[in-house]
């Protein structure tokens, strides 16, 4: 048993671990992650001033993205940290894909995903020999999840842009024969004190070239910021609106075929044999086996995934568990929860036994749930002799490098991954199934693109799902006085663990049997006692990392047993909730603004309700409530406030966006989402039967950014999703008295 | 060949007569604005307009589209950015834009159908999906454009 105290674990603890540690320390200071001035594609018209920036004749600042732009806004927050530091006018910023190269891996997923505590050296040291030897050269990765991009971009980027400004300042110094303590940039363009242009940055361009870098000059005071916390336009928005946004499957090239693919009924399951069904029809080429299934590749997708619907017979080697379905799951899990060995247990405070007690109990449960981002799977590959060159909407183009190079036999380095647009990830588009299926077939076709593509049946019945999830909650409430009080707080969660899996899939790791740890962070109330314990499910079906990961279901469980415990204490849930937060300012002042901006505590009409949740989630702090009017069975969800400390907000366009992705995300998956298994295979297939809220249900909105005084920088990608569940089940039982535990949330 | 109008030009394609719209655009004419979702008309990610009325472009064959006009979101904007494409950039309602052109196309659609549509109408007419839930921004952009098509500023 190894016991976690690190709160997050994000991306894969287990396989990140060991050049995660080294590049942590590499990376200790920013300007280490500078880059040199040609690293950044520079082209002839062109200046690289840093890693992450350059700038053209035509005046523009081109800033190197090196994370994906999944609907978060990335590109635009990451280039506002760039621009404001360099001073620069907005309407001449643009972005670029950035390089595979070390400054630009994101080390903060790296010690967000390590699993132990600071104190473990013994196994700190043991994991990160043993994962650099499989690893080899992997230092850390290009990867985009764990709401953690800002956070990682938010000191080298400014100094990037930092660096940048002097560069431009001394080199229009020499240009124009004056003192650089005279000059200024200024709305892109270095100026003299009195206005007058000396320089435009295209004016630049050939004399920063003989300049050498200083050392970084101090970063601005944020009272000083002119672009950061501005609700300034998005880059990306202007080619969405047109339909010339590239996302993976509008990758176009001379040649290209495409390939469809029907995976193994049951999970685990590998295509032994084929046979097709009559002639092959003239568009297409072949059949193959491809890992976990098998593709048809020609040059219409639509009639390769018809010949594998119809037209051609494959004999299945069967998974693990062919046999499956949701009731046995649930008794093997209820089975768990009665006797299973805690893979973790964490006490906090000081147990001790009342006189006189009371015990009150409840058990949730949560789902699997696919994550359908509305781009469907796809890849593509062209594979020749000595290398593979990859086009992928992506969020790990280092994991994605790593299998293609093991799928073709190659080096790392013979391997070019190139991201698109994502259309939706949410944790989906880190995995490595499908870059290993499109190298597979892009194998079988030497020197030809194929762009593989999943059907949407294929996405719901073949994903890495967000974990079902089994919680006991118990509580002892002291009744030796007049009133009741509580006394301890104890549960006991069973679930899959995505980060174990993870490393099993992606390099054949060992499972740990360690649970997520985000699913099993501490709820920030401080109870008299508080003891947990998780259990870790074995199993077949695949789990992922799902838009928050364990927060999704954690924070059902957690927020609906405290409502549940304020009424045994005849308390108001949100002043229960104040005074269990009484240490703590940032969560109270989160928790009473969305409180206020809710009007909690006011009348409604019978049938309707409001309900609250708080949940802390990568590092930043969201309460919500919700208000909804339960007509019949029917939960309709009217308003749903919102409150978040984030830490200083680079774009609060973009959090309000982020709230609110969030929150619908949330909602879908609270009233509609659940994936269920019979005969060892998903039911579902499409949005028929595995909908998403649209907009007739969406809830009227309201996001409030609360200022604490924290600068630490919280994600803002996930942590709108994880109250939003609790909010509603709490407010169906303000409206009806009835307490729902399972997830989706349903009356009848 | 099947022969059709595509965005204002004549068009001839030889594909299969059942193969679905969107499939002819996507594969044989690399017209790749009109998303595939779902392919069951379920999402309406593939939205086109024939002749001037929204269909999910997934669930329509080429033989059905011959010889009438289709408009996809390529042809939207000539030169000037439609009032629809305005009011999305005005109100920033596109997130991972995957489904914004299909959802641009059946607003532009309601909005032929209804200059002042209110709420209720944009409920009934825009059903399809955006899991980056980008609904309250894509409704008050329908307001918006409403507006910049009856003149005001």
């Amino acid at each position: 048993m190894k016991v976690f105290t690190r709160r997050r674990l994000v991306i894969g603890g287990g396989i990140v671990g060991a050049g995660l540690l080294a590049v942590g320390f590499w990376f200790a200071r920013e300007r280490d992650r500078l880059g040199s001035r040609t690293l950044f594609n520079v082209k002839p018209d062109q200046a690289g001033l840093n890693g992450w920036v350059k700038i053209a004749r035509d005046n523009s600042v081109i800033v190197a993205i090196p994370r994906a732009e999944m609907g978060q806004g990335v590109q635009t927050a990451l280039a506002m940290l760039v621009a404001e530091e360099m001073d620069a006018r907005w309407s001449q910023v643009r972005v670029e894909e950035a390089p595979d190269d070390v400054v630009y891996r994101n080390v903060e997923i790296l010690i967000d995903a390590l699993p132990f505590s600071p104190e473990e050296t013994g196994t700190v040291v043991d994991v990160a020999h043993w994962a650099a030897g499989k690893l080899g050269g992997v230092l850390g990765v290009l990867a985009t999840g764990g709401s953690t991009s800002t956070r990682d971009a938010w000191l080298p980027m400014r100094t990037a842009g930092a660096v940048a400004r002097d560069l431009l300042l001394r080199a229009a110094s020499r240009k124009a024969g004056v003192p650089v303590g005279e000059l200024s940039v200024t709305d892109g363009e270095v100026r003299r004190q009195d206005g007058a242009r000396v320089a435009t940055f295209g004016e630049l361009i050939g004399a920063v070239a003989d300049l050498s870098a200083m050392p970084p000059p101090p970063l601005k005071r944020p009272s000083e910021f002119k672009l950061i916390g501005k609700p300034l336009p998005r880059l990306d928005i202007p080619a969405k609106v047109i339909g010339a946004a590239t996302f993976g499957i509008d990758v176009r090239m001379p040649g290209l075929r495409y390939a469809a693919v029907q995976n193994a009924p049951t999970f685990g399951g590998e295509a032994l044999s084929f046979k097709v069904k009559g002639e092959l029809p003239k568009n297409i080429d072949k059949v193959v086996i491809v890992p976990g299934g098998i593709a048809a590749i020609g040059s219409s997708w639509w009639r390769a995934n018809k010949l594998l619907n119809e037209g051609v017979e494959v004999q299945w080697r069967p998974g693990p568990e062919p046999a499956l379905d949701s009731a046995s799951l649930w008794k093997r899990y209820a089975a768990l929860m009665e006797a299973g060995q805690a893979a973790l247990t964490r006490t906090l405070g000081e147990e001790s036994k009342p006189a006189k007690s009371r015990q009150i109990e409840a058990i949730y449960q949560a789902p699997y749930l696919a994550h359908t981002a509305m781009e469907p799977m796809n890849c593509t590959a062209r594979a020749s002799r000595n290398s593979v060159e990859v086009w992928m909407p992506n969020q790990a183009p280092s994991l994605m490098r790593l299998a293609a190079a093991e799928t073709a036999g190659l080096k790392q380095q013979q391997v070019t991954v190139h991201t698109t647009f994502l259309g939706g990830g949410f944790g989906r588009r880190a995995e490595v199934d499908l870059v290993r299926q499109a190298v597979t077939c892009a194998m079988a076709m030497p020197d030809q693109p194929v762009q593989l593509l999943w059907s949407r049946e294929q996405d719901i019945r073949h994903d890495c799902y967000r974990p079902m999830a089994l919680a006991r909650w118990r509580a002892e409430l002291d009744t030796a006085g007049p009133t009741p009080k509580l006394a301890s707080v104890a549960k006991r969660q069973v679930a899959q663990s995505p980060s174990d899996q993870f490393g099993v899939r992606i390099a054949g790791l060992p499972a740990q049997g360690s649970p997520e740890s985000n699913a099993v962070e501490n709820p920030p109330y401080a109870f008299p006692f508080y003891r947990l314990e998780a259990i870790v499910a074995e199993g077949s079906v695949p789990v992922g990392f799902w838009r928050s990961v364990g927060h999704s279901h954690t924070a059902f469980f957690d927020e609906s047993f405290v409502d549940e415990l304020a009424l045994a204490l005849g308390k108001d849930p949100f002043e229960f909730r104040r005074e269990l937060l009484a240490g703590k300012p940032r969560h109270l002042k989160v928790l009473e603004t969305a409180a206020r901006e809710a009007a909690w505590g006011q009348k409604l009409p019978a049938g309707s309700g409001r309900g609250m949740a708080l949940r802390p989630s990568f590092g930043s702090i969201v309460a919500q409530v919700a208000e909804v009017a339960v007509n019949g069975s029917t939960i309709q969800v009217k308003r749903v406030t919102c409150a978040i400390d984030c830490g200083p907000p680079v774009n609060p366009a973009i959090v309000r966006a982020q709230m609110e992705s969030g929150i619908v995300y949330g909602l879908s998956a609270a009233l509609y989402g659940e994936i269920t298994l019979k005969d060892g295979a998903v039911e579902q297939a499409n949005f028929p039967d595995y909908d998403a809220l649209r907009l007739a249900d969406a809830p009227a909105m309201s996001v409030h950014l609360v200022d604490t005084g924290s600068t630490y920088i919280g994600g803002v990608g996930e942590p709108g999703t994880p109250p939003i569940a609790p909010a509603v089940a709490n407010a169906v039982f303000a409206a009806t008295g009835k307490r729902l535990r399972s997830l989706p949330l349903r009356l009848a | 060949m099947i022969a059709f109008t595509l965005n204002g030009e004549a068009r001839k394609v030889d594909a299969e007569p059942d193969k679905p719209l969107l499939w002819v655009l996507r594969e044989d004419l690399d017209i790749v604005g009109p998303k595939f979702g779902c392919g069951v008309a379920a999402c309406g990610a593939c939205t086109v307009h024939v002749e001037d009325a929204p269909v999910r472009s997934c669930s329509i064959s080429i033989a059905d589209v011959a010889g009438k006009a289709v408009l996809t979101i390529e042809g939207l904007s000539r030169g000037r950015l439609h009032a629809v494409q305005q009011a999305w950039i005005e109100q920033q309602v596109p997130q991972c834009g995957y489904c914004q052109p299909g959802f641009i196309m059946a607003a532009v659609a309601l909005l032929k159908d209804k200059p002042n549509p209110s709420d209720a109408d944009i409920d009934e007419a825009l059903t399809n999906i955006c899991r980056c839930g980008t609904y309250s921004a894509i409704r008050r952009a329908v307001h918006r454009a409403a507006a910049i098509l009856s003149g005001a500023s």
